[in-house]
């Protein structure tokens, strides 16, 4: 053993670099990627851009509760997707999806019009990330674990 | 780590390793799927359709698992040349895929009762499509080079590069919006509830058992296949001499 670095070594360092410029540049890929790979715009967004009528976007946000009306016509809903800083009216004709409800997360597709209004063409119901059986929906922390300490007995 | 470098005693440990991971996979698969289809109440929203959780997750987590040890085995290959590592990596590429398949198929079958679409090109549904074809080429390479007899290296530069997107996949939820739902689970939190989420981790046990057998038996495979080969090639030098 005399001198110099084991060939071993210096593998080990040359791919560390290597491994550590790659981690590098596909952090800053994906850092320049932020808004353009966003799938949809929120109210808060739209508000501030104040996008032209006609151009096409998604738009997406939580569906205000109490919000939703169905019009005369009965298949034609309105309803008010917010952000918690801003909120846009929708209107969209056609059958929305099972899970699209008050209090949960939409991804509306379509243009905004003139007076504001965004125009949908296809509804999304956005899932979250939580899973809740029926039965224990209401039940505070503490009964749900009650609950299930009484089923699995 | 060299104690394996000999194949005859990883041959050995993995004689007995592969039934035991393969029987109790299926066992232990079987029983989280029986628990999970027929024992679990309906989700508040989703009904009944939340019961693809229990085979969704565990692929989607083993597809990406399968290039994460991919990567692991192909630095250990470039840094420490050991003889296993690229037949672990080409043994892991095949199961990688097909979950990273069934992963976006199962995805793909809940997306259009739930979200209202089969498909949708946000960040999480693009970066797992991208694994799947990460995967194909991958195979493509390693099995093109074992043909040819030429060196892994190059595999397994592709396997080190392809890593990136790893982290890209489970980041992409919170980097960007999507329509995919940011994780439920992350570290010591659990945004499900516990009724499903014990049949759940015992699902990603048995499918994490069954990707250990179907890796310990591609690797077996790739191995006798080197012995047999070996074994043509010396046969017929031998007869090239006897003329």
């Amino acid at each position: 053993m005399t001198g110099g670095i084991k060939p071993k070594h210096q593998r080990l360092v040359l791919l560390f670099v290597a491994l550590v410029a790659l981690v590098g540049a596909g952090l800053l890929a994906a850092w320049a990627l932020r808004n353009q790979a966003d799938y949809f715009y929120l109210p808060s967004e739209i508000v501030a851009e104040s996008p032209e009528p006609g151009r096409g976007m998604r738009l997406g946000g939580m569906v205000e509760m109490g919000s939703i009306e169905t019009q005369e016509d009965g298949v034609t809903i309105h309803f008010v997707v917010g952000d918690g800083e801003a909120s846009v009216p929708v209107s969209f004709t056609g059958i929305a999806p099972a899970l699209f409800v008050e209090g949960s997360g939409v991804i509306a597709e379509g243009t905004m019009d003139a007076d504001g209004t965004f125009v949908a063409s296809n509804l999304l119901a956005k899932h979250d990330e939580n899973y809740v059986p029926r039965e224990l929906e209401h039940m505070t922390a503490d009964q749900v674990r009650a609950q299930v300490e009484a089923t699995l007995e | 780590m060299h104690g394996f470098a000999n194949p005859a005693r990883f041959l050995r440990l993995a004689k007995w390793l592969t039934p035991l991971l393969l029987v109790s996979g299926i066992v232990v698969t079987l029983a989280a799927l029986v628990w999970g289809y027929t024992n679990v109440p309906p989700d508040r929203l989703m009904g009944d359709s939340v019961k693809i959780l229990f085979i969704h997750l565990p692929v989607a987590w083993l597809g990406m698992g399968g290039w994460t040890a991919i990567a692991i085995a192909s630095f250990v290959e470039l840094v420490w040349r050991h003889p296993l590592a690229s037949i672990a990596a080409r043994a892991a590429a095949v199961p990688g895929a097909v979950f990273a398949f069934l992963c976006l198929a199962t995805g793909s079958i809940w997306g259009r009762p739930t979200w209202g679409t089969w498909w949708v090109w946000d960040g999480r549904l693009t970066s797992m499509l991208v694994l799947l074809f990460l995967y194909l080429g991958y195979i493509a390479l390693s099995s093109a080079l074992a043909r040819e007899g030429a060196s892994s290296r190059i595999a397994a530069i592709f396997g080190l590069v392809g890593a990136v997107n790893v982290p890209i996949i489970n980041r992409s939820v919170v980097w960007w919006n999507s329509l995919h739902q940011p994780p439920s689970l992350t570290m010591g939190k659990s945004a499900i509830d516990p009724v499903y989420l014990y049949p759940l981790l015992v699902a990603v046990l048995g499918f994490s058992l069954l990707f250990g057998a179907v890796v310990l038996m591609r690797m077996r495979t790739i191995l006798a296949e080197m012995q047999a080969e070996a074994r043509l090639r010396r046969k017929a030098m031998q007869a090239a001499e006897g003329v």
